[in-house]
């Protein structure tokens, strides 16, 4: 069984360990690498891209302004269609109905279409406690669940591992969740495919109920969509007797019509393919085929707190697609796990941080801090999700929580430098005490120079680390113009 | 609007500026009350204490018909965050003050390729140069190619592609030090593919990534230098011999 995430510490420091491991930073820089090329020529053929963005923008806002009125919408449509549908406010609740569903069909195990709102409420781990066996049927989730290791990417999540890696775990462990591995496996993609094909046929055949999430839920039709490339998705939407997803509330679009937007930019963005090769579509109950007991957990665990805020509401319009994570350069040096999230990357920097709020544990809060707000990830993003913006104002926010007690280093120097910028005089007697320091040689220099940066205990040594501190002019620019009238 | 850190540590590159506009007949003004566009407390979290480097910035620069900088990162700033600034600080004034003064704000490239018109500015630099855009004039302000025109026109240089040049350099202002593992990976790569190019300089249009990018060099004596594109375009052939 995958772990979990909790008790991980700080960003900074689960970065540094991460950026350790020569072998996941090369995995990571080359997948990486690939899906970003990809991405980019498949966006730069379509003309309208921007509108598409722009498009998608609004109406993911339009939802999240009229939530309310839309959930009561699709929770009729879905009803009137034959779904049962259950609230859950938190992941205690959505574990709880999940788990519950099962126990009253007495199955001991189930099979699941790849998910984010179920990882996030710790679904398997959940149902692991009731003795039913939750079995991820994507090939990479299949990787991570018998590794028993944590996702690292949204979409591939073993992204961290390389073909060797995977063979071993497949190897090791296929025999112990079901149909062992075949005899003499090599580390070849497709068969490496096959295996895993193999071992899950047998899941499938079995399993008398699915577990999914959905990508869209259509409030006018009730409809739920998912979108897959592997296929193992439509197996679990259509073969097992019963079928719950979990649907994180912003799911929602307004009418079928809709979904023309989303699955242009979709799958575009994700996988870097015009189009996925499977998208499945259901609402409620069919008599002639599929499911015949259909049940939808509509789940919060914190994304009404999200909407609450104004700036940061708008990360609520994320589609999954995890392309801000690719383009982010510090995601491709430190990998997903350093998030300590299933949410990781620049999506997981401020979705974090809004459903759990800030102010609470020292883990959340590093997590807007894990930027150098280069941009890449708003540049790319398919519904114009502004990250910088969001990740500036969480930061704020964080400062603001802990205002009020002793300020610590950076806070410290930040009020000294709301004073020395606030008015001429105290800047100029910064700059001039910086010209007589540069004026300065020998070995004093050197400690005079790095004196600017002890004002923040542990930047010198953070800053010198790896680089040199620039040698100091002999004047500032505003002593030269006093000097010279800008005359040279 | 020299900047404070090219105020305080790199004035080779706001004298560039001033010879720079002065060559090309503007009539440029240093208004001695600048001090700080306020980014790196907003950038940490710390509006509140950026409010008085704001107000600051509305009074220094007030009248004025551009303020021209040598920096897409204050640029940046002083167009897109000091509206933030001064509505949460719900100071009487504020926000009319940097409605008036935060769109006159141009980066330097902007300013000669928009404001000016041209691309030749009359500059020499007989070296072998690679050019860095960094993050924020490039997606913040979307200076696109005017620095590379602007560069491109310039007699005897070498201009050499960038591999990967969109690639943050990784200083990312207090992300340097609160994140300083990540930030010098990110330099690292950085400074390969500045190394590969055998460029004898790395030009950029902000000296606080060239201060991280040049400090790792430094550190690890790749022998490339850093220079701010001001500092290229001033530079004419006179100087040059
Ligand atoms: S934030 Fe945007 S780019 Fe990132 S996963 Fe969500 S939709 Fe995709």
């Amino acid at each position: 069984m995958s772990g979990t995430f909790v008790g991980m510490p700080a960003f900074p420091s689960a970065a540094r360990e991460a950026l350790q491991d020569d072998q996941l930073r090369r995995n990571l820089a080359n997948a990486t690498g690939v899906i970003r090329t990809k991405r980019a020529e498949v966006v730069d053929e379509v003309d309208n891209w921007e509108e598409l963005r722009v498009a998608g923008a609004a109406i993911k806002d339009e939802v999240l302004l009229h939530l309310d009125e839309y959930l009561i919408e699709l929770e009729a449509s879905l009803t009137a269609a034959g779904a049962a549908v259950h609230w859950a406010r938190d992941a205690d609740e959505a574990c709880q109905i999940v788990g519950d569903i099962a126990a009253d069909h007495e199955v001991d195990e189930v099979v699941k279409v790849k998910s984010m709102a179920t990882q996030e409420i710790g679904l398997n781990e959940r149902l692991a406690q009731r003795g039913i066996s939750a079995w991820e049927t994507d090939l990479a989730e299949l990787i991570v669940q018998l590794g028993d290791d944590l996702p690292s990417h949204i979409l591939v999540p073993a992204i961290h591992r390389n073909r060797d890696e995977i063979r071993d775990i497949f190897v090791e462990s296929m025999a112990s969740a079901g149909k062992p591995a075949p005899d003499g496996l090599t580390n070849d993609p497709a068969a490496l495919a096959n295996a895993s094909r193999l071992h899950l046929r047998e899941k499938f055949m079995r399993a008398k109920m699915a577990v999914s999430g959905a990508n869209f839920a259509v409030a006018d039709t009730g409809t739920l969509v998912v979108v897959e490339s592997e296929g193992n998705g439509r197996m679990c939407l259509t073969l097992p007797e019963v079928l719950v997803s979990v649907v994180g509330i912003e799911k929602i679009v307004p009418s079928w019509e809709d979904l023309d937007v989303f699955l242009q930019t979709l799958p575009r963005s994700s996988t870097g393919e015009r189009m996925n090769p499977y998208t499945s579509t259901w609402s409620g109950v069919n008599d002639a085929d599929g499911p015949q007991e259909v049940h939808v957990v509509l789940l919060d665990n914190g994304r009404t707190r999200a909407l609450a805020d104004e700036v940061g509401r708008q990360a609520l319009r994320c589609i999954r697609c995890s392309a801000c994570l690719n383009a982010c350069p510090v995601y491709e040096r430190t990998g997903g796990k350093a998030y300590g999230s299933v949410y990781p990357g620049p999506i997981g920097a401020i979705l974090n941080p809004l459903m759990k709020g800030v102010g609470v544990d020292e883990q959340t809060d590093s997590l807007p801090y894990a930027s150098s707000l280069c941009g890449a990830c708003y540049d790319v993003c398919p519904v114009a999700i502004d990250i910088p913006s969001v990740l500036v104002e969480l930061r704020t926010q964080v400062v603001d929580s802990h205002r009020g007690g002793a300020p610590d280093a950076f806070g410290a120097a930040m009020a000294g430098a709301a004073v020395s910028f606030g008015s001429p005089l105290p800047w100029k007697t910064v700059v001039l005490a910086t010209g007589w320091a540069g004026r300065l040689s020998g070995p004093l220099a050197g400690r005079v120079r790095s004196s600017a940066l002890k004002n923040v205990p542990g930047a010198a040594g953070a800053w010198a680390g790896a680089r040199d501190i620039p040698a100091l002019p002999k004047e500032s620019f505003r002593a030269w113009m006093k000097r010279t009238g800008g005359q040279e | 609007m020299v900047t404070c850190i090219n105020d305080a540590f790199f004035p080779e590159t706001g004298k560039a500026v001033l010879r720079l506009l002065q060559r090309l007949g503007v009539a440029v003004d240093f208004p001695e009350a600048q001090t700080c566009c306020g980014q790196p407390m907003v950038n940490t979290g710390y509006i509140d204490e950026a409010v008085p480097a704001v107000r600051q910035f509305t009074k220094a620069f007030a009248g004025y018909d551009a303020i021209v900088t040598p920096s897409g990162s204050c640029a940046g700033s002083a167009r897109h965050q000091h509206k933030l600034v001064a509505e949460r600080s719900g100071e009487v004034g504020l926000a009319d003050a940097v409605a008036e003064v935060s769109p006159r704000v141009y980066e330097l490239s902007e300013f000669l390729v928009d404001v000016l018109g041209v691309t030749d500015v009359g500059a020499a630099f007989p070296h072998k140069v690679t050019y860095h855009p960094t993050c924020h004039s490039l997606r913040m302000l979307g200076v696109g190619e005017r620095p590379l025109q602007l560069l491109r026109a310039v007699r005897d240089i070498d201009l050499v592609e960038l591999p990967a040049a969109d690639q943050c350099c990784g200083f990312g202002g207090t992300f340097a030090v609160k994140n300083s593992a990540v930030s010098t990976a990110m330099g690292q790569d950085k400074i390969d593919h500045v190394a590969s190019t055998g460029a004898e300089y790395l030009v950029a249009g902000d000296n606080s990534c060239l201060m991280h990018i040049g400090g790792m060099m430094s550190r690890q004596s790749t022998g490339v230098q850093t220079i701010h594109l001001a500092q290229i375009l001033a530079s004419t052939k006179v100087m040059a011999q």
